[in-house]
């Protein structure tokens, strides 16, 4: 079987990019003072997201998170930001503290980064010595509706006590003058 | 033995995993307005998302079991989203401000 020339070059690419694209909309989203340019980054963190999704073996979760998380939550994201007006306050306390507890939040992120890469990726992981399944959509099908139809229910059940929920307390205090 | 491309090691997934949750934790403690912590909230969704998607596709013997518990998790997310929002637009009804500073009525 030839493959195609520098394939897996291209391939490596596309991976960065997808890398690229994931922790770039994470810091856009964290970082810039506009909510509807953070709601931009999160859609871009998803999108990039979803390309990682994709290359761990699951084309069914990166369509699911782009259909989810762009298509569903950024875009109630931005409705929300229309009906109120959620702009970032200009910093009215003085310069000392706002550089005090932006260290302080900068300090205890970079130390859970730390541990969590240092227990996660220098780890000596062991591998599974056989598989059970392939892990396609077909096993996941049967999984959902076989060991955990249950779940599956619930999480239905759940999500229609939300959308109620959501009904009942946004409709409160519409009468109001 | 030749190295393994850059695409399937999961070193890189797990990195990445901690960075979106160290960004989101960041987000979360230095975001003055609701929404905006929020979407630090799913910033923190979506790394936990993330491992659990790296350990189902190099670790697990059954690698059906972390994709359907990350749908799980996008399927609470959005309940959590709706949620969230419509208690959002019902507090900048009653205050006219999603400013965490400003609601402070059960400030003791």
């Amino acid at each position: 079987m030839t493959s195609f020339p520098a394939s897996q070059m291209i391939v490596g690419g596309i991976f960065l990019l997808c890398v690229v694209t994931t922790i770039m909309g994470a810091l856009i989203a964290a970082l810039t003072a506009r909510i509807i340019r953070s709601v931009c980054g999160l859609a871009i963190c998803c999108i990039g997201l979803a390309g990682l999704y994709y290359f761990l073996h699951s084309p069914f979760l990166a369509l699911m998170e782009i259909l989810i998380y762009v298509g569903a939550v950024c875009v109630t994201i931005v409705f929300a930001v229309m009906l109120a007006e959620p702009d970032e306050p200009v910093r009215d306390e003085h310069a000392g503290a706002t550089l005090l507890w932006g260290g302080l939040a900068m300090v205890v992120s970079a130390a859970i980064f730390w541990g969590l890469w240092h227990l996660g990726a220098r780890q000596n992981w062991t591998a599974p010595a056989n598989r059970l399944t392939d892990g396609s959509v077909k096993a996941i099908g049967y999984s959902l509706l076989t060991t955990y139809s249950m779940a599956f229910e619930l999480i239905s059940l759940a999500l229609l006590v939300a959308i109620i929920g959501a009904l009942a307390i946004a409709r409160t205090g519409r009468t109001k003058p | 033995m030749t190295p393994l491309p850059i695409n399937d090691r999961p070193e890189i997934y797990l990195t990445v995993a901690a960075l979106l949750l160290a960004i989101g934790i960041y987000g979360l403690l230095r975001r003055r307005t609701l929404i905006g912590m929020l979407i630090s909230g799913e910033l923190i969704f979506s790394a936990a998302s993330l491992n659990f998607m790296a350990f189902n596709r190099f670790k697990a013997p059954d690698p059906t079991v972390g994709q359907i518990f990350v749908l799980f998790i996008m399927g609470l997310a959005a309940a959590e989203i709706a949620i969230a929002l419509s208690i959002i637009i019902a507090v900048y009804r009653n205050y006219r401000s999603v400013k965490t500073r400003e609601l402070s009525e059960l400030n003791g």
